[in-house]
């Protein structure tokens, strides 16, 4: 089941740790993003599993094998860089074959596996240009097919789609989970953008200063964040401290001038997260949250809020669906479920 | 630049050039006189003095002599820079910029002291005047240009590329031969081409190192000079320039003469 | 890849040349350094005793104290004149448009392939008695007989500016190059003439090209041998062609090679503080 295994995977430059303590466990097959933001240690750990970098400490297991012995060039693993890499002088089908030459696979099964990948690909008809002379979409593509071809063990990518524009980026992310899924490779990617991560991911590891926050699947990293930083990084958060509502009838928490029953959610200590699409906007309550309209913007489907109220700007999405969205200016009144409150441990000691 | 020349810089331009090309102009006229001492062709053009030239084995000698010579040096100078181009290049450690001062340091010391430093030191180790002494003088001399034009081609290498190699199970050689060597050829190629037109050029150090066998041209043509200033040595000269203004056309058609001095450009 | 450590890599790669270099550069220096040090005598040849009369012979003559001023004086001389026609040349260059930039730069540049001797014999044939210069200065009625400039210092600056002035384009040429043009665009929208933009735009960008352009011309005619050997002829003797007379005719290698020694460090001297100089005056502007 463990095809992959990260233990305890550190690396140090001097008293700093790019990585510390990794450990990950990843199954034949699955599609593991590392998430988080720049200097988090995540392209770090993939150049440590690629070989490019020495680990201080941990191992790399794959198949049973200690990688760590291995030289990088004796991996077979697929490596798509974040800038593609691609020989500027060989063609397309050149840079593709290059993985298969090494290996010393014939001619003639050359030829047919660089046919195969880049129809696989959609690129039939530009197996004989030059990298300088594609797009960026079509040298992403040509990297894909050079590190698939080679039938690699495990396919690592390095931000990939960072440089693509957004509606390209959206349709590569379609089409590289088909090919994942049709080939059934074992998939290390390597991001920024959250959304991207949701999108392909069978699990998220999500990272920051070179240690694990959370592993878990999309649905329940974004549902169920484990402390404030996974919350406030994968999508947006609304964060709120409470306090327990003493004189209450049922058990309840107050927020500002809200007091919420808990409605058999168990007591949050500390702080609590909430989804801005689950906040609701109500008439006045006890249970609802008084702010004023501050900031409002229409974005196609959906509607982006800015509330001020007396615990700080509160951010609501709200659906398109035809009701109207207070306008900027207006006193609001926000409600939401008590299962829609997690409560996070905050990544930092807060003073 | 936006705006155009105007008339004073244009006179001054023309004179600048006039400047430039006077002596160049002044020896391949001389060259085509048919007078038996240094005089302008005023009375028509001869080849009396070019044909003398094929009857005088020594400038001869010494031409094929240069070639050779230059072919040598330049090669062994360009296969030797290119290991320390891709390492200064590609690595950063500590030393690197002392590495590469020391590299470049010929050409801070006058030709004058180099001549003088090798012909004492081969005259200590026997090797003085030997084919193989001008070799490594030369050698050491043209390095630093070859090392810079191989240098500024191996920068410009993305170091991802070598990983993608590794990474699909190219060894170290293979990936020299297969993705860098290719990649830094233009660098290769007008290093190697600078490297040979010094050594062919030099003069000031190899005339301490130079025997009566192993003359270099420039050098025999300074010992015949110092002797007297004739037609015959002002048509080998004017030989040398009509080759070099070959070569200075192929250059600047392939590599590109800013490319090859300044070191921008198009290649 | 992971055989090699990254920190021997770069050093490992480096073996050759650091060895051929350290066998046939430093040990070749290192033997001239000591040579300036031994005696010479007249009838016995080279004397291993270590001594500074060498350098106290060359600092104290006369005749040395004529030769280094003339060297100095005229590479001096040389730059200024460089700096003056390489900068101007590289400016009305830079305005060019195609296919005349590319042609002339070609022409100013294309010299420096040609060697140094053929160039200074050119000059040789222009300044005899009989040469052109003499000729079109009689015709012109600037002069009442053959007017030579060989075996003179004019004409020895003359050359030597000849062969030094690409090099000072190239370094100030380098320079424009990187000059925002939309600098020059600014100044003119807020009023200053052509002049003034070349003075207060164009000029203060380009300092450190000329600067540069400088050391490099400064030293190469302090050293240079051919030209003032050809065209300064027997009498007018500068550093480098002193040397070589010692070495070569009298055989008086440790003279030789205190002569050398004292160019070598005067050349490098000027070559590196020169280049702190640029790095403190303008390294916060240009880096």
């Amino acid at each position: 089941m463990s095809y992959l295994v990260l233990n305890n995977l550190t690396k140090r430059y001097g008293a700093a740790a790019a990585v510390d303590g990794l450990s990950l466990s990843i199954a034949q097959g699955e599609f593991v993003s590392l998430l988080g933001p720049s200097g988090c240690g995540k392209t770090t750990t993939l150049q440590m599993i690629a070989g490019f970098v020495e680990p201080t400490a941990g191992s790399i297991v794959l198949n049973g094998k200690e990688l760590r012995t291995v030289p990088a060039n004796r991996r077979g693993l697929g490596i798509v860089f974040q800038n593609y890499a691609l020989f500027p002088h060989m063609t397309a089908a050149q840079n593709v074959a290059f993985g298969l030459e090494m290996q010393g696979v014939s001619t003639a099964e050359c030829a047919d596996r660089v046919a195969d990948i880049l129809k696989m690909v959609g690129l039939t008809h530009l197996a004989d240009r030059y990298p300088a002379r594609m797009s960026g979409g079509q040298q992403q593509r040509v990297a894909l097919a050079r590190a698939l071809v080679i039938k690699p063990s495990v396919l690592l990518l390095d931000e990939p789609l960072s440089n693509l524009d957004a509606k390209l980026r959206e349709e590569m992310q379609l089409e590289l989970r088909s090919i994942q899924r049709t080939l059934g490779t074992t998939t290390v990617l390597v991001t920024h953008d959250q959304s991207e991560a949701l999108a392909l991911s069978d699990r998220i590891v999500v990272m920051n200063q070179g240690k694990v926050e959370q592993i878990a699947e999309p649905f329940a990293a974004y549902e169920q964040p484990q402390s404030e930083f996974v919350g406030g990084f994968l999508g947006k958060a609304n964060i709120f401290k409470t306090e327990a509502e003493l004189s209450a009838v049922t058990p309840s928490i107050r927020i500002g001038e809200a007091v919420l029953p808990l409605d058999g959610v168990p007591m949050p200590l500390g702080s609590v997260l909430v989804r801005p699409e689950k906040i609701l906007f109500t008439e006045a309550q006890p249970s609802a949250l008084p702010g004023l309209m501050k900031t409002r913007v229409f974005q196609g489907n959906h509607w982006l809020c800015q509330v001020s109220t007396s615990v700080g700007d509160v951010l609501v999405i709200r659906q398109n669906d035809g009701v109207a969205v207070p306008e900027e200016g207006t006193a609001v009144h926000m409600r939401w479920r008590a299962q829609d409150m997690r409560a996070v441990l905050s990544s930092q000691l807060k003073t | 630049m936006f705006l155009r020349n105007g008339p004073i810089g244009l006179i001054f331009h023309t004179l600048f050039i006039l400047f430039i090309l006077a002596p160049i102009i002044m020896v391949c006229a001389v060259a085509f006189t048919g007078d038996g001492f240094i005089s302008l062709p005023v009375n028509g053009l001869s080849l009396r003095w070019f044909k003398a030239i094929l009857n005088n084995p020594r400038f001869m000698d010494a031409f094929v002599f240069s070639l050779g010579l230059g072919l040598i040096s330049a090669t062994i100078a360009i296969v030797i820079a290119i290991p320390s181009a891709l390492a200064t290049a590609r690595y950063q450690f500590r030393g690197r910029e002392a590495l590469m001062a020391f590299f470049l340091s010929p050409l801070m010391i006058p030709h004058i002291v180099l001549g003088l430093a090798f012909l004492k030191f081969f005259t200590s180790i026997g090797v003085s005047g030997t084919y193989f002494g001008l070799v490594v003088a030369h050698t050491i001399v043209v390095m630093p240009y070859a090392l810079r034009l191989v240098l500024a081609s191996a920068t410009g290498l993305d170091p991802s590329l070598e990983r993608a190699a590794l990474s699909l199970g190219a060894s170290t050689w293979t990936t020299f031969r297969r993705i860098v060597l290719p990649l830094i050829m233009p660098g290769v190629v007008s290093g190697w081409v600078i490297a040979f037109i010094t050594s062919f050029d030099e003069l000031t150090m190899s005339i301490f190192i130079a025997s009566p066998s192993t003359t270099t041209l420039p050098v025999r043509i300074f010992l015949h000079i110092e002797d007297t200033i004739d037609p015959l040595v002002t048509a080998v000269s004017a030989a040398l320039i009509y080759i070099t203004m070959i070569a200075i056309f192929i250059l600047d058609r392939a590599i590109g003469l800013e490319t090859l001095f300044v070191g921008k450009g198009r290649a | 890849m992971t055989a090699i450590k990254p920190t021997q890599a770069p050093w490992l790669l480096s073996t050759p040349a650091l060895v051929l270099y350290a066998t046939f550069l430093i040990a070749p220096l290192a033997s001239v350094f000591l040579i300036s040090f031994f005696n010479f005598e007249f009838y016995g040849g080279i004397q291993v005793s270590f001594s500074l009369n060498n350098y106290l012979e060359i600092l104290t003559d006369s005749y040395y104290y004529e030769v280094f001023a003339r060297t100095f004086g005229v590479a001096l001389a040389v730059t200024l004149a460089c700096v003056v026609l390489g900068t101007a040349e590289a400016y009305v260059l830079s305005r060019m448009r195609n296919p005349w930039k590319g042609l002339f730069l070609m022409v100013v540049l294309g010299p420096l392939l040609i060697s140094v001797v053929v160039r200074t014999l050119g000059w040789a044939l222009l300044f005899g008695s009989t040469g052109l210069i003499s000729k079109a200065l009689q015709a012109l009625g600037l002069a009442s007989g053959p007017v030579s400039l060989m075996y003179s210092n004019l004409g020895v600056g003359i050359a030597l500016t000849h062969v030094m002035v690409p090099f000072m384009v190239i370094a100030v040429w380098a320079s424009l190059q990187r000059i925002n043009p939309s600098t020059e665009a600014a100044a003119l929208s807020l009023g200053a003439s052509q002049f003034t933009v070349i003075r207060r735009v164009i000029v203060p960008q380009v300092m450190p090209g000329i600067l540069s352009g400088s050391i490099m011309v400064f030293a190469m005619s302090a050293s240079a041998f051919a030209t003032p050997a050809i065209v300064g002829g027997r009498r007018l003797k500068t550093v480098a062609t002193a040397a070589y007379d010692e070495f070569l005719n009298t055989l008086n290698w440790p003279l030789g090679a205190a002569l050398a020694m004292l160019l070598l460090v005067a050349t490098i001297v000027v070559l590196i503080s020169t280049n702190r100089l640029i790095e403190k005056r303008y390294g916060a502007v240009f880096n």
